[in-house]
């Protein structure tokens, strides 16, 4: 069928949620646009190591659809690539500006040997592990990232910045016997085998044109900064829920050892923190972040089978656990794994003797409890990510007082903007676990396929 | 023990009483606790903090017998980390204040050591006496 | 850097009048030592020790309500250094401003005149920080706190609740670490450094109030600090009289912001003992 850009989808973020409308679509037969901001597929969930409640390994569950995503014949993926501009035709169809940053590597080039990573001799941090471990300054997120091709971090890589400052002027060109300057390092360039290194490469805008758009950016964490009662961010102890992902995942930079960030040790006394920043409409967000109880549940449950001596503390407000199978998981935590869940919100936390004191209570025995901990992670709360607005706005979607994705009927029509040809899906709209983002992207698709439908029916009408 | 609760004491004067003291909504508490994992004096209290506001919640009276609101030095570190705003201190004093109404005072300046009221700071003397004194 | 001339209605409150003379001298001092004219507030009285916590009874605002009305005439921001009176004028005064039925009823009997909402209430910290700038603040010193690492110690009243007294954030303060960096020494945060020191427990409850004193100044002590910094002067009996029965040399010196800040401005008769002790060790 002709590609008259009416039938072609257009998917903005390539979570799960994104992955899995783009497939639901694709495999229907019509062409999609896959926008991804970061360098690779999968979202948050490539940084898990297990999903509730099954605890499936989550690259293992997510690993065939990326990479089906990858091959796909009817998915055009752009990652590294943002949303520049947005624009209806007349036609109803919209034609969309993509820009894909530098990477400064000739992706048609890179076999995805991996060489330059190894051998970059610089370490950063990096976002993709929460501060448990660095990345290299040329990178990709994962060993299993879709695509596996690396990107330069610009700002880090000293062979760029040398060399642009020797172009701007603001370093000497030539040194004092008049021999020009080599900008420094460089080492990614010399020994990768495909000479897939692009010093001169620049953004690239794509111009795309779709009849049919699914938002579906995804969701980030409150930063720890935003809880100075819990250290804000200076205790290295102290650390959020993705960050214990990272350090859960054998894939992770402690290759699944459960570790002290700030010493290396094995932690025996990991406390777990619900509600950090949730259900606090006085210095947080107002409303629950609903995964926290699964996630922490699970979390204390893999810490015990790595630690079997170890003891995992939970405080909790309220055990929210609605989903199928969710109550009997917590269950198996507490019954099972001798998870000792303490009811009372943190009011402290605090570093002494190279430990961490946490004051809690537990209000259920009338007692203020004080626990000395080795390590403690923090479920912080489940926010709208410092991009959302200003994507939505693009594409003149509302967002509501939480910064989420705004439906135009939440109750009846949830994954319908209430725009024209441009639904919702996923963690963008508000706290949810992976089967519901995957079941409303499935959703937001079916509206895709459903329209795209509509329009061959009434073309093949005309033509007829 | 059991508790009968029924709408009026649920609605009834003392409730009503603590709410016009302290100028709280008592139901904003949904007892999180975290007021008495952060208070400096649990270690001296016979209900906690929390505790104290549950049963002004239900209207139970046997609250204006404990010594919590008594051993409360007001430092407002559960009312500056309450997640629903609550101001606690001004429902301690709430109690406090019914209290003294329904009982003695509970400090006398005839009965401070006098030593003690030579060297303290007076700001000390008055605090504890505007707040203890029928 | 020439020191613009500055001029505030200064309330000393009771205390510093007779039990912390030494406080008021030496805020004094400073202040005149950093160009700031501190006028008291003609014919004062008592705060009233306690900010009122119970609504119904607006009589309890009178005591600082006329405090602030006798600070109108000059109409100056009004300055203080005692933590608990800076906590209940300022706050009473936010009371005042938001509830116009209780400052009605209030200035219906009230002969001293009328409450306005005119006097913005100051701590003379916030002074430094805001109006003075700490670099005025480094360039007097002349004889740094090389070494010194004091524990700034800021208790409760004096920064909570942060939303009326609108002057650091309690669980993350700067004020009284930026005022000793200013004066060339090395503070230790630590812990309980604005956890409650136990307050009028002294008087009701004086076994709690030691426990309370006592874990703070360990708290201080295990952080590695030689000397306590505060800002009122119930912390600072307080954290002494818990010390009372320990030897001399496991104390921790006790000091008031002033009296750190004449210490480094060259005026030691206002440094006080501790301070001097401290310096000289």
């Amino acid at each position: 069928m002709k590609d008259s850009g009416c039938t072609t989808a257009l998917v903005v973020g390539a979570g799960i949620g994104g992955i899995t409308a783009a497939l639901d679509i694709a495999n229907s037969g019509f062409p999609v646009v896959l926008v991804e901001r970061e360098p690779s597929i999968g979202g948050h969930m490539a940084q898990l190591s297990e999903t509730f409640p099954t605890l499936d390994c989550s690259q293992c569950i997510m690993t065939p659809r990326t990479v089906e995503v990858g091959h796909h014949e009817n998915i055009r993926l752009h990652t590294y690539s943002d949303i520049e501009s947005v624009r209806r035709e007349p036609s109803g169809s919209y034609v969309v500006r993509i820009r894909r940053r530098a990477a400064y590597v000739d992706w048609d080039k890179c076999t995805g040997c991996g060489v330059c990573q190894e051998k970059c001799p610089f370490k950063v941090v990096s976002l993709f592990e929460r501060g448990i471990g660095p990345r290299k300054v040329i990178y990709t997120l994962s060993p299993q990232a879709v695509p596996n091709k690396p990107v330069i971090d610009a700002q880090q890589c000293r062979y760029l910045q040398s060399k642009w400052d020797m172009e701007a002027g603001r370093a000497p060109a030539v040194d004092k016997h008049g021999n020009p300057v080599t900008p420094k390092c460089g080492a990614c360039a010399k020994l990768c085998p495909t000479g897939a290194i692009d010093w001169e490469q620049q953004d690239r805008v794509i111009e795309e044109q779709v009849g049919a758009i699914i938002l579906a950016t995804g969701y980030d964490l409150l930063p720890v900064q935003r809880l100075p009662e819990y250290g804000g961010g200076e205790l290295r102890d102290v650390v959020d829920g993705l960050a214990f992902e990272r350090l859960l995942a054998a894939s992770g930079p402690t290759a699944g050892k459960v570790v002290r960030p700030s010493d290396g040790a094995v932690p025996k006394q990991v406390v777990f923190v619900q509600c950090s920043g949730s259900r606090d409409p006085e210095r947080g967000v107002p409303y629950c972040s609903k995964i926290c109880c699964l996630y922490v549940a699970k979390q204390a449950m893999l810490y015990k089978h790595r630690v079997p001596d170890g003891q995992a503390t939970v405080f909790y407000i309220d055990v929210r656990a609605g989903g199928k199978g969710y109550e009997e998981f917590v269950t198996r935590a507490q019954e099972e794994h001798g998870v000792v869940y303490l009811r009372g919100k943190v009011s402290k936390i605090y570093s002494q003797d190279g430990r961490l004191i946490v004051k809690g209570a537990d209000t259920l025995s009338h007692r203020a409890v004080e626990i000395s901990a080795d390590l403690v992670v923090l479920a912080t709360a489940y926010v709208a990510r410092a991009s959302t607005a200003a994507v939505a706005a693009q594409f003149g979607v509302a967002v509501d007082e939480n910064g989420f994705l705004a439906p135009g009927d939440e109750e009846m029509a949830p994954v319908e903007s209430g725009v024209e040809a441009v639904f919702l899906a996923g963690a963008a709209l508000g706290p949810k676990d992976i089967p519901e983002t995957v079941a409303q992207a499935s959703g937001a698709a079916a509206k895709v396929l459903s329209l795209f439908q509509q329009r061959v029916a009434a073309e093949a009408h005309v033509t007829a | 023990m059991r508790v009968v609760l029924n709408p009026e004491a649920l609605h009834g004067a003392f409730i009503r009483e603590i709410e016009a003291i302290s100028e709280q909504n008592l139901l904003a508490c949904n007892q999180c606790g975290r007021c008495s994992a952060g208070c400096p004096l649990v270690e001296e209290m016979d209900l906690l903090p929390n505790q104290i506001i549950r049963l002004a919640q239900l209207g139970l009276e046997t609250v204006i017998d404990s010594q919590t609101p008594w051993m409360c030095a007001s430092c407002l570190m559960c009312q500056s980390r309450c997640p629903k705003g609550v101001d606690l201190p001004r429902v301690m004093e709430a109690v406090r204040q019914i209290a003294l109404r329904r009982g003695d005072s509970r400090v006398l300046a005839g009965r401070i050591d006098g030593s003690l009221l030579a060297s303290a700071p007076q700001m000390a003397v008055i605090g504890a006496l505007r707040r203890g004194e029928k | 850097m020439t020191l613009t001339p500055r001029a505030y209605s200064y309330f000393p409150g009771c205390t510093l009048a007779t039990t912390a003379v030494d406080y008021d001298a030496s805020g004094r001092a400073v202040a005149a030592a950093l160009n700031l004219d501190l006028h008291e507030v003609p014919d004062w009285n008592c705060c009233g020790a306690s900010f009122p916590l119970s609504a119904e009874n607006v009589m309890s605002f009178i005591a600082p309500a006329r405090v602030l009305i006798a600070a109108q005439h000059a109409g100056q921001d009004l300055a203080t250094l005692c933590a608990v009176c800076f906590h209940v004028l300022k706050r009473s005064d936010s009371y005042l401003r938001k509830h116009p039925e209780a400052a009605d009823r209030l200035n219906a009997f009230v002969t001293e005149g009328d409450y306005a909402a005119r006097v913005k209430v100051r701590h003379l910290l916030g002074v430094l920080r805001d109006d003075v700038g700490w670099e005025a603040v480094r360039e007097r010193v002349v004889a740094p706190l090389q070494g010194l690492r004091p524990a700034p110690y800021y208790g409760c009243l004096l920064l909570r609740p942060q939303a009326e007294m609108e002057l650091d954030d309690p669980e993350a303060p700067s004020l009284l670490h930026d005022l000793l960096h200013a004066l060339g020494a090395d503070p230790v945060g630590f812990p309980r450094q604005a956890e409650c020191c136990g307050s009028t427990l002294l008087v009701s409850a004086p076994e709690a109030n030691q426990r309370l004193s006592a874990a703070v100044i360990d708290s201080a002590r295990s952080a590695g600090a030689a000397i306590v910094i505060t800002a009122c002067p119930l912390c600072k009996f307080n954290l002494e009289r818990a010390q009372e029965g320990r030897p001399q040399a496991e104390q921790l010196p006790v000091a008031y912001f002033t009296q750190a800040m004449a210490a480094a401005f060259g005026l030691p008769e206002h440094a006080g003992p501790a301070f001097r002790r401290e310096v000289a060790a």
